[in-house]
């Protein structure tokens, strides 16, 4: 539900920017964490606070696919059917979760608890294939894996994302970070996911650095703690 | 060959991504540096590196740095392009989890250079941890003083803002990206005016991909010779090559320009046990796919174009013989159909009559007359679209019919599909 605090926040949002309307995206997300879509109050609200009419704020809202008509389930699933994700296993993913679920594309179970898509590349290609929760990661899935996760979602404990916060939000809790309000979780989870850091161990292995910096040093190299301790 | 670890060279530390993390490996060391130069000097050093951008054009960054009008007196703006949803490409979004300062060092020095007091970073929607950490980042930046007023007591301001898009491929097109920044459906605008003098709100605007600005430190830091030891002749410097597909072991390696797929698969273990590989991606989806003929290309712009594809952001998609060519083409067509910003009408019309033509085709009812009617279409939008997304739709298409045509005739028994779609995933093996 849209208050006065979702005003004052929509304010807030548009103070960041030297052009007001530069804040239609964010304010966009702020209205789907709090009613879970684009409602037509949350149109209204964009347009009375950006001097803009109806006809403009929905133009723009319905250009971008994470901009919802119909509220999103409290977990939002996405399977990645982009090429490399389908043939590696998504295709079969998401057929898993459509009869599991008895869901199709862009629909809700009746419960309100989970609602499926199939999405587009995350950059995500070599953790495939990709699922993606409140747009939160789940690496390396199986048909096997992903109706687990889905079941964990209906019964509200989630297993946590592979890389992303230690427990999973909720879809309007999410939309309160695209919107620009920290939730303060950005120091959960892990830094990288193992396929990140084949390269880096390969290079380690091997005893491959980049050519050192004039001064001597190696790039990246941590600092020796003395000369840390000169510097401050 | 040797790996060259930069960028991903601290992402072994749990706190890799934090601001005491980043500062225990000289972090923030380049933005002191290059504060006490002359922004312009900055703009050489960059030139003289041979830095290209990173997010798939190549385009020389330091000359696109030079192009910015000076003592205009408008005010300038730097965007950093974190959009990353070119299919296959996933080197921005890991470095941007692993290590956001480096990104946040790099547009604070990259600002100073073009004499911008107003960064936007605009990172694609559908990614909250990234957007999590990119937050934080900023904010414990400022904290830090190495953003905000007067940073370290240079007398420079510079304001930085995460932005979050909300689900459009074409918003990675950077005049797209724009209209979209300033509150707008993203769509691409017509050039000239070029944003480095019409740029955002109509004012000098550079625009560059999130590894090309995290390029930057090391550059100031190493110096332009330093950058220019790793590389190719005409393609300079370290980059993130990512592996991914049916391969033993994907992910990100760290190398210089120049590395072949062949070297990577050597040392990264190779295709997965007894399979070969049988087309793949140098850059993305929208660079032309390649065969095992084209393993021992060097990867950089000169010899990747060359070899009839293009470098692309180094997305390097490997497909083995279990996978059916018409079937991949097909769905990175629907994509493409799918994210068409419907501005022109070869591409919005194009990219929906080939959907249908390589659905017929993989069901098994094509004829020889619909791929001449597909290369036809293809023909049509080349170099006819309004921007490069259209161009970038015809290149499965024309490349995969050039290398595997007797597949797509395979394809015309009336019996649909000759592959087993189970072949293919990775729990193939495994029960499901
Ligand atoms: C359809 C389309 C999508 C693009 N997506 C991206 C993207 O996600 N990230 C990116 O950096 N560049 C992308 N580009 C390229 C940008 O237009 C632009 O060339 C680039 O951001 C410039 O930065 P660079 O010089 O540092 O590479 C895309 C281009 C097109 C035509
Ligand atoms: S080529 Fe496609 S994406 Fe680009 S302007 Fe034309 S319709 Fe839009
Ligand atoms: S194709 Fe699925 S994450 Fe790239």
């Amino acid at each position: 539900m849209l208050t006065d605090k979702t005003r004052e926040e929509a304010r807030q949002i548009i103070a960041r920017y030297p052009k007001a309307r530069s804040a239609l995206l964010p304010m966009l997300h702020l209205v789907q964490s709090e009613d879970g879509y684009v409602s037509p109050e949350g149109i209204t609200l964009c347009a009375e606070e950006l001097g803009l009419t109806k006809a403009e704020v929905g133009a723009v809202a319905t250009f971008y696919t994470m901009y919802r008509r119909k509220p999103a389930g409290t977990y939002h699933v996405g399977v990645c059917t982009n090429t490399l994700c389908a043939v590696l296993g998504g295709d079969a993913i998401l057929d898993s979760l459509k009869d599991h679920l008895g869901i199709g594309h862009n629909e809700t179970t009746d419960d309100g608890t989970v609602s499926l898509e199939h999405i587009e590349c995350n950059a995500a290609c070599d953790f495939a294939p990709v699922v993606m929760v409140n747009w939160e990661f789940y690496d390396n899935q199986t048909p096997t894996s992903a109706r687990e996760l889905v079941d964990g979602c209906r019964a509200g404990n989630p297993p946590a994302p592979t890389r992303g916060a230690s427990s999973l939000c909720t879809f309007k809790q999410m939309e309160r970070v695209l919107a620009g309000f920290p939730d303060g979780r950005a120091n959960e989870g892990v830094q990288a996911g193992p396929p990140s850091l084949v390269g880096l161990k390969l290079a380690q292995q091997r005893g491959d650095t980049a050519p050192a910096y004039p001064d001597g040093t190696t790039p990246g190299a941590e600092k020796p703690k003395q000369q840390e301790a000169d510097a401050q | 060959m040797t790996f060259t670890p930069v960028l991903s060279a601290g992402w072994g530390d749990s706190d890799s991504f934090t601001l005491d993390g980043y500062t225990r490996r000289g972090g923030y060391d380049a933005l002191t540096k290059a504060l006490a130069m002359d922004p312009d000097a900055l703009i050489s050093l960059v030139k003289e590196s041979g830095l290209r951008g990173r997010g798939g054009a190549g385009f020389p960054t330091g000359m696109k740095w030079g192009f910015i009008p000076q003592g205009d007196g408008k005010p300038h703006y730097l965007v950093v392009n974190a959009d990353e949803s070119e299919p296959g490409t996933c080197k921005d979004i890991p470095l941007m989890l692993a290590n956001p300062h480096v990104l946040v060092e790099g547009v604070a020095i990259s600002s100073y250079a073009i004499r911008a007091n107003h960064a936007f970073i605009y990172v694609r929607g559908e990614v909250t941890h990234v957007v999590r950490r990119l937050q934080q980042a900023v904010a414990d930046a400022y904290d830090a003083g190495h953003l905000g007023k007067n940073i370290a007591g240079s007398g420079y301001d510079l304001d930085v803002v995460v932005h979050a898009g909300a689900g459009a491929y074409i918003c990675g097109e950077e005049t797209a990206l724009l209209d979209s920044l300033e509150g707008y459906r993203g769509q691409p605008r017509l050039r000239p005016p070029f944003p480095a003098t019409h740029g955002l709100y109509g004012a000098p605007t550079v625009i560059n991909n999130v590894e090309s600005i995290a390029s930057v430190p090391a550059i100031v830091l190493g110096g332009a010779e330093w950058f220019a030891s790793m590389g190719t002749e005409k393609s300079k410097g370290f980059t993130l090559y990512s592996l991914s597909g049916h391969v033993r072991n994907p992910g990100q390696f760290e190398g210089p320009l120049g590395l072949t797929l062949r070297q990577l698969l050597d040392l990264s273990g190779g295709m997965r046990e007894g399979r070969t590989l049988k087309f793949w991606t140098p850059g993305g989806s929208s660079t032309p796919i390649l065969t095992d003929a084209h393993l021992d290309v060097p990867l950089d712009y000169e010899a990747v174009g060359a070899a009839g594809s293009m470098l692309g952001t180094k997305a390097l998609q490997c497909f083995d013989d279990t996978t059916c060519v018409v079937r991949a083409v097909l769905r990175w067509t629907e994509f493409y159909a799918h994210e068409s910003c419907g501005k022109c009408t070869p591409c919005r019309e194009g990219t929906y009559w080939m959907v249908q033509i390589l659905a017929r085709l993989e069901a098994g009812d094509g004829t020889e007359e619909d791929l001449a009617t597909l290369l036809d279409t293809c023909d049509n939008i080349l170099g006819r679209a309004f921007c490069a997304l259209g161009d970038g739709a015809t290149s499965p298409i024309t490349s995969a019919i050039q290398y595997f045509r007797d597949e797509f005739v395979q394809h015309m028994t009336g019996k649909g599909c000759p592959f087993d779609p189970v072949a293919s995933t990775v729990f193939a093996a495994a029960s499901s």
